[in-house]
């Protein structure tokens, strides 16, 4: 007994208590949790697994990226074309949510009151307004108020917009027919086609891509246009009449003392925001984009396995947003190294002002 | 050099009998005056333009696009717009101008969803009272010690009052039904959004405190699962959390106490948005000096004394600004919840007009107009932010 009163006033042995206690009330929350989806799964006479994976899945996919689909393909082929359409509208937004932030950030600090104003009226209307709500008046305004395919908008006879989606030329690789010597397998230009019947094309960009990733790269810019201006304001104000005296105009200050130091600061809350542009591409879903939450919940509804799907599906979106994190923590060091290299002429000393 | 030096040295100079030369102080050439010219607007306008040429121009181009954008609006807004309840005007007008007559029309079902048409007073009744308190609350007075009692126990009252004007019965049982009963499946509309937002808020930050604390204890084993739930959490998407919250849990519990959707959804929000106040929390808590933890300590505080009375009073002070974002962000969060079938604001809107041939044609303008709400209440709720963030940092 005087052992453990001991061993009870002594601080390191308590706190091992405590974390055991709590270990064991984890472990048991668990076991509860597995042991009540196993008696559920058992009375309803769900199956469980991964088998269900190289099924054939039944069900055609509208839109998809740099691989085919069909329904006599397998459940694990539609997962992976679920993924190439996020990942497809995720670099899409990413890009253009990362330059449209840029010059709107850059508008937002800018000392002009005209540009100022437009640029804040953009970002607080973007910000205070669900994403999600965005997204559906995209959609609703390119599906019901663009002219329909047979008399859409049209661009130097090589790009079309209409309810359709947007039409564009490209390239495709020709096969040369079986057996036939004479003809070899090549590059062709292809452009959209007009007539009477609406818009032919190869290349087209439906609205559904187009809308999610309208919406997702103009919400997500309103964020990172506040996390430019932020970064530009807390670089030294010193650094800037520094530059003017060095007779820099205003872009060359911009372009190589302001913007470098500021992205010492940009990069970790950048990061935040690319991550949340990833997730927030899961909301394709509600406009019928057939990204992975659309294609998991089709194979959800088709197979009963929601375990297996909404696994599948988490750790799909913690992949993806680890890559990011480490490709962004690396992209971090490179700034901060390179500032380093520089600070011979500058001492770029931000996070210690004052 | 002090002056007592410079005088020693003139001194010393003046003694070796050198040839000194004594400045006197010469009165600078007047700078010339500057000639002030009429500085009107158009000087003014024609030096900025002389000057920043390229300024200009893109301001220009600025004004341009912005006048296009203002005018498209205002054309189909309001010049070319509809606003009676005229389903034959409105559909004239298509294309050209909005029909705000839709939303005239339709605001009983978007705002209270598919609550009982004749009970929507109770809907109504329950948000006045819920916005009322919320209103209330910004307010610095409500919050001194002496007032503090009163106002929790006002928002107890009224956390019991939307209850039972929602559901109709008081606490929930049968035997003190006031109002006809119904069903949480019935809910929608802006209560709904009310309730997820403000239920998940309340719910989700002693949770996300208590993560942050954990993520910051000296104790390894709590503080790796405390990192591992954040990381995990943070990593998904809320749509991931709230399908695993409609199909996942009645398979998690027990097959006979599977709470409604309602809960279910209220919890995954719940446990989503605990992550991300965790880690606004943590920056709080980083923010405090270590010699607070010190000085608590060798006063002999103990571990949740020293949080509760000298840390944590900090910290939330250092991040109610963070906080209020985190707030923000999970109200326009609360608006996916229209995928697991529950109808708040935005998913009543889809049921509002999707059932009806005639208005169908007019979801913008139903869009535009919870867009409006969501503006409201987040456009405010970024202004109070802004205005501690102000306060807290002028200090």
């Amino acid at each position: 007994m005087n052992t453990l009163t001991h061993l009870w006033n002594h601080k390191r042995y308590r706190l091992y208590l405590y974390q055991a206690v709590v270990l064991i009330l984890l472990g048991a929350a668990l076991f509860w949790l597995g042991h009540n989806t196993w008696i559920n799964l058992k009375q309803r006479g769900i199956q469980s697994g991964f088998d269900f994976l190289s099924d054939t899945a039944g069900f055609d996919i509208g839109e998809t990226f740099l691989i085919t689909f069909d329904g006599s393909q397998t459940y694990w082929q539609a997962f992976l074309v679920g993924l190439l359409n996020t990942l497809k509208v995720s670099l899409c937004g990413l890009v253009l949510a990362s330059v449209l932030g840029l010059w709107v950030g850059l508008g937002r600090g800018s000392l002009h009151p005209l540009i100022k104003l437009f640029c804040s009226t953009y970002i607080e209307l973007i910000r205070n307004v669900p994403l999600m709500i965005q997204l559906l008046m995209w959609y609703v305004l390119l599906v019901e108020y663009l002219p329909p395919s047979t008399e859409p908008y049209s661009w130097f006879h090589h790009f079309y917009l209409s309810q359709e989606g947007f039409a564009y030329p490209g390239f495709i690789w020709l096969q040369s027919p079986e057996g036939n010597p004479t003809l070899s397998s090549h590059w062709i230009w292809s452009r959209p086609v007009f007539d009477p019947q609406g818009v032919h094309t190869d290349f087209n960009w439906s609205p559904e891509f187009l809308s999610i990733t309208l919406a997702l790269s103009l919400y997500t810019s309103a964020f990172i246009a506040e996390i430019v201006r932020a970064g530009i304001q807390s670089v030294a104000r010193g650094q800037i009449e520094a530059a003017q005296s060095l007779a820099l105009t205003p872009w060359q200050i911009k372009r190589w003392v302001v913007l470098p130091q500021a992205a010492r600061m940009i990069t970790p809350p950048l990061t935040n925001q690319y991550l949340n542009l990833v997730k927030n591409s899961s909301l394709a879903v509600v406009v019928g984009y057939p990204d992975l939450v659309n294609i998991a919940n089709t194979a959800l509804n088709q197979t009963g396995r929601a375990l297996e799907c909404i696994a599948i599906l988490m750790l799909v979106y913690l992949t993806l947003s680890l890559v990011i994190a480490w490709g962004m923590n690396r992209t971090n060091d490179k700034v901060r190294h390179y500032l380093k290299k520089g600070d011979d002429f500058a001492p770029l000393k931000l996070t210690q002002r004052a | 050099m002090t002056s007592q030096a410079r005088n020693q040295d003139t001194a010393a100079l003046d003694s070796q009998g050198a040839n000194t030369q004594v400045y006197s102080w010469v009165a600078a050439r007047p700078a010339p005056k500057r000639i002030e010219k009429a500085n009107t607007l158009l000087v003014k306008f024609w030096k900025f333009i002389t000057t920043h040429p390229l300024d200009a121009l893109l301001s220009v181009g600025v004004a341009l696009l912005a006048l296009q954008f203002l005018m498209l609006a205002l054309n189909w807004g309001v010049i070319h717009a509809v606003f009676q309840i005229d389903e034959a005007a409105c559909q004239n007008a298509r294309g050209e101008g909005a029909c705000w007559g839709v939303i005239g029309e339709k605001f009983r079902l978007i705002l209270w969803g598919r609550f009982p048409f004749e009970e929507q007073w109770r809907s109504a009744t329950a948000c006045v009272l819920t916005l009322t308190m919320l209103a209330l609350s910004v307010n610095k007075i409500v919050w001194t010690p002496s007032n503090r009692p009163f106002t929790l126990g006002a928002w107890c009252f009224s956390v019991v009052g939307f209850h039972t004007l929602m559901s109709g019965s008081l606490f929930g049982l049968s035997f003190l039904q006031i109002w006809p009963h119904v069903d949480t499946e019935l809910w929608g509309g802006l209560p709904l959004t009310l309730i997820l937002s403000l239920g998940s808020i309340a719910l989700a930050t002693p949770m996300g405190i208590l993560l942050a604390l954990g993520r910051t204890s000296e104790m390894p084993i709590i503080r790796s699962i405390c990192v591992l739930y954040i990381e995990l959490v943070r990593g998904v998407p809320l749509i991931s959390v709230l399908f695993m919250a409609s199909f996942m849990f009645p398979l998690l519990l027990p097959s006979l106490q599977t709470p409604d959707v309602l809960i279910r959804v209220l919890l995954g929000i719940t446990l989503f948005s605990a992550a991300y106040t965790a880690e606004v929390v943590r920056g709080g808590l980083q923010a405090v000096d270590q010699g607070q933890q010190e000085a608590s300590q060798s006063l002999n505080l103990g571990y949740w004394q020293t949080q509760r009375y000298v840390i944590l009073p900090q910290a939330l002070t250092h991040i109610i600004p963070g906080m209020v974002n985190n707030f923000i962000a999970i109200f326009k969060d609360t608006s996916l919840v229209t995928i697991v079938s529950l109808y708040e604001l935005t998913g009543s809107l889809g049921l509002a007009l999707n059932g009806d041939a005639n208005w169908r044609a007019y979801k913008l303008e139903g869009y535009l107009f919870i867009a409006a709400i969501y503006f409201f209440f987040c456009f405010t709720l970024s202004q109070i932010s802004q205005n501690l963030e102000n306060r807290l940092t002028k200090r």
